[in-house]
């Protein structure tokens, strides 16, 4: 969590200073959802997500240094430079995206479901869902298939209670998004997401029941973002005593919390484990701009296999 | 008073039936809504049913018969037994001649036309055995490839258990089991995207739109998934997968229902398109679609599913993706086209030959992303002159893009402009007059050919 999180402050801030352009939205705030989850998951399960993936890569163990060489568009990065922000994959970690268009990813994450299942793998795949998509077409059609063909797909809703300016009770008729899958014969379930160790609980349950071949299962994650939906966004769509209200149950601070009481860690490890990683950050954005743009000539690859 | 069964009409691109079953026998009763006898269409096994009370004075057909033409009288229902039937008979047909021309203005009528001669020509009782129709040729191929390969399945709308909406998928659910031949619901963009992410996980899937007019529903899936994840990627992830069905117009279903998509989808880097012809290029060509590593763009046509044609004695041929195929060679002006429309130009290149003894070429694209740019502009470095005849729209058609490559590769050996043969540039009509005049006809080729070489 504090990875992502030293990550994305750095990410903003190579932002700001024109290294990384294009849309790109930040994971702050959301991090226990993605690390409660993944924290689940066995090396062979496949992972789809939306645009806001950072997190969702070095959740998945990938190397920050080539996640911020792809933010900043060079041939080190994840895709080459041609993905960006919201495009980044790693096919050896069965991380499948990375995708753009809202709502996308959930028939595609679904169709690797199916693959799992039509190759009896006995992995599952964990499709994100951001409370926005709620409301688009194509996730109805999707739950409608994985629930009638039984597929092992986990869909995790992260709801962070707005699709970019506009509240979930502005955009959807009826805010327990979990429940939609209920007209599909699909149970689900509404969790905290800013407890990392209510999340790691109910994904595995959630995990054990699509991998035991019930079919689809939808989780949906309470959260929030800090920042604006992306980098231009100034968020004046929500009160400053919002914002505040939730950076006072801060996912970092309650994880840190937590382990500080059962003496897991003690506070000087902690320190130093955040010193540890603003270190690695610093490497990884050093990486990334001392690694070279694409060759020209990569324009014209990669179109066709 | 007696009154004859028709063959009916029983889809919108039906022209003959087969008479699978009588149900009833001669001099049985029926009532209105009884069902006389089944008639296998172009799509399926349909019951015909009585209109009238009566009595079966006559069957005209009997049962096995093929290839019997809409229209044609089948059977005679009588209000009296005793009736005298040949003279009853007599009296139905001339009744019928007043009323046959039902049809004379359907788009359909040329090519039924040519489909007759076609299959004079292939006498289903004399041809070999390896002419079929392309339905069968895009059938066999499918089965020949997931025989080889168990990780191409198919998908879409009531390809299984219906057998096919247009029954090209027929017989595969029996062979292929559940697992791999899999009905969706009415859900195009949610198993086009399922699809693909299977695809994106190594599976080989190929989706079958009933029609590529709802492939639309899906079009974000197609481009924005299929066609970019290899290239957003940085190379990871390919998505070998087909997408096939029948494009473009079929017969008076109107603007929803009738429309090219062949330049849509050439339009995106990423994407294949091919657009078969015949049986043969249909089953090399689909052959090369289904062992390719990308996703490929399959334009079928629904008129042309019955068309028979010969197949290689190698069944396992290939057509490479990126080749045109010279149909017929010539030396006064070029003729480039694909699909549907390369029937219509060769029935226009008789006429032309005929009547103004002009040696047209005669390029048949095929493939139509990647285009086979040396085939066509060898052509008209010989002919200098060049009509393009396609069914899509006039505007941004492949044909325009093909003006461009010209302008760009062979401006100096051209000796008139290049004509575009186009559908008209409005949504598809509904009635057949007007269906007619939006689809280019054997005339408007004609005419078109004579302008570019100056006849009037």
């Amino acid at each position: 969590m504090l990875k992502i999180r030293r990550f994305e402050e750095r990410a903003a801030q190579l932002y700001g200073m024109g290294h990384i352009g294009g849309f790109c939205h930040l994971y702050i705030g959301q991090e226990a959802v993605v690390v409660g989850v993944l924290m689940t998951i066995k090396k062979n399960d496949s992972v789809v997500t939306t645009y806001r993936d950072h997190g969702h890569m070095i959740a998945r163990g990938l190397d920050p240094k080539r996640i911020m060489a792809e933010l900043t568009g060079r041939e080190n990065g994840y895709s080459s430079g041609k993905g960006g922000s919201m495009h980044m994959f790693s096919k050896e970690n069965n991380f499948y995206g990375g995708h753009g268009i809202v709502g996308a990813q959930v028939p595609i994450g679904t169709g690797i479901a199916f693959t799992h299942k039509y190759k009896r793998d006995n992995n599952i795949c964990r499709t994100y869902i951001g409370d926005g998509a709620m409301n688009n077409g194509q996730v109805f059609e999707s739950f409608n298939l994985a629930s009638l063909w039984k597929l092992p797909v986990l869909y995790i809703i992260e709801n962070n209670k707005y699709g970019m300016g506009t509240s979930v009770d502005r955009a959807a008729a009826g805010t327990d998004l979990y429940k939609r899958g209920e007209a599909f014969g699909i149970k689900g379930d509404k969790i905290d997401g800013m407890n990392v160790f209510s999340v790691i609980k109910a994904a595995d349950k959630a995990g054990k029941y699509v991998r035991s071949g019930k079919g689809p299962y939808i989780l949906e994650v309470q959260t929030y973002r800090y920042r604006g939906h992306s980098m231009s966004d100034p968020a004046q769509y929500r009160t400053k005593k919002e914002l505040e209200l939730y950076k006072n149950q801060d996912p970092i601070e309650i994880a840190k919390n937590q382990m500080l009481k059962n003496n897991l860690f003690s506070e000087k490890e902690l320190d130093n484990l955040n010193k540890k990683i603003i270190e690695e950050i610093k490497v990884a954005a050093e990486f990334a701009l001392e690694s070279n743009y694409p060759k020209n000539e990569e324009l014209y690859t990669n179109v066709y296999v | 008073m007696s009154k004859e069964i028709l063959m009916p009409a029983l889809s919108p691109t039906m022209t003959e039936g087969n008479l699978t079953k009588w149900l009833v026998k001669k001099g049985q009763k029926v009532k209105a809504g009884d069902v006389i006898a089944e008639i296998e269409t172009d799509k399926a096994t349909m019951e015909v049913e009585a209109v009238d009370e009566g009595y079966v004075s006559e069957l005209l057909f009997k049962e096995g018969d093929i290839n019997i033409p809409v229209s044609k009288p089948i059977a005679i229902i009588s209000q009296n037994i005793e009736k005298n039937q040949i003279k009853d008979k007599g009296k139905s047909i001339n009744k019928k001649n007043t009323t046959s021309n039902f049809d004379e203005n359907s788009q359909n009528k040329d090519l039924s036309h040519k489909k007759e001669n076609l299959e004079d020509k292939d006498n289903p009782i004399t041809a070999s055995s390896n002419t079929i129709t392309m339905r069968q040729a895009i059938r066999d191929t499918i089965a020949e490839e997931m025989r080889k390969n168990k990780d191409i399945f198919i998908m879409g709308e009531e390809v299984a258990e219906y057998q096919g909406a247009y029954k090209v998928t027929q017989g595969l659910l029996e062979e292929f089991g559940h697992k791999r031949v899999i009905d969706t619901p009415i859900s195009e963009q949610g198993f086009t995207g399922l699809a693909i992410g299977s695809a994106f996980k190594g599976l080989r899937p190929i989706v079958e739109f009933m029609t590529f007019n709802f492939s639309m529903q899906a079009i974000d899936q197609i481009i924005n998934s299929a066609a970019k994840t290899l290239y957003m990627s940085g190379g990871q992830i390919n998505c070998p997968i087909v997408f096939r069905g029948p494009n473009g117009a079929a017969s008076q279903v109107a603007a929803q229902h009738s429309q090219d998509f062949s330049s849509w989808y050439s339009h995106c880097p990423g994407l294949k398109v091919l657009a078969p012809s015949t049986p043969y290029n249909a089953k090399g060509l689909l052959r090369s679609a289904i062992k390719d590593n990308n996703p490929v763009i399959f334009l079928e046509n629904e008129i042309l599913y019955g068309l028979k044609g010969q197949l290689s004695k190698d069944n396992d041929f290939l057509i490479p993706i990126g080749t045109a195929n010279i149909e017929k060679e010539g030396k006064d002006t070029t003729i480039v086209t694909y699909s549907i429309m390369l029937q219509k130009s060769l029935e226009a290149v008789k006429i032309l030959e005929r009547e103004f003894d002009l040696n047209v070429e005669v390029i048949d694209l095929q493939s139509l992303r990647p285009i086979d740019q040396g085939t066509i502009i060898e052509s008209i470095k010989k002919t200098n002159r060049m009509v393009i005849v396609e069914e899509s729209w006039p505007f941004a058609s492949i044909g325009s893009e093909i003006v461009n490559i010209i302008q760009k590769e062979a401006f100096d050996y051209m000796d008139s402009p290049i004509i575009k043969v186009n559908s008209a540039d409005v949504p598809m009509p509904y009635s057949s007059s007007l269906e007619k005049l939006y689809l280019p006809q054997v005339d408007d080729i004609v005419k078109a050919v004579k302008a570019v070489n100056y006849i009037t």
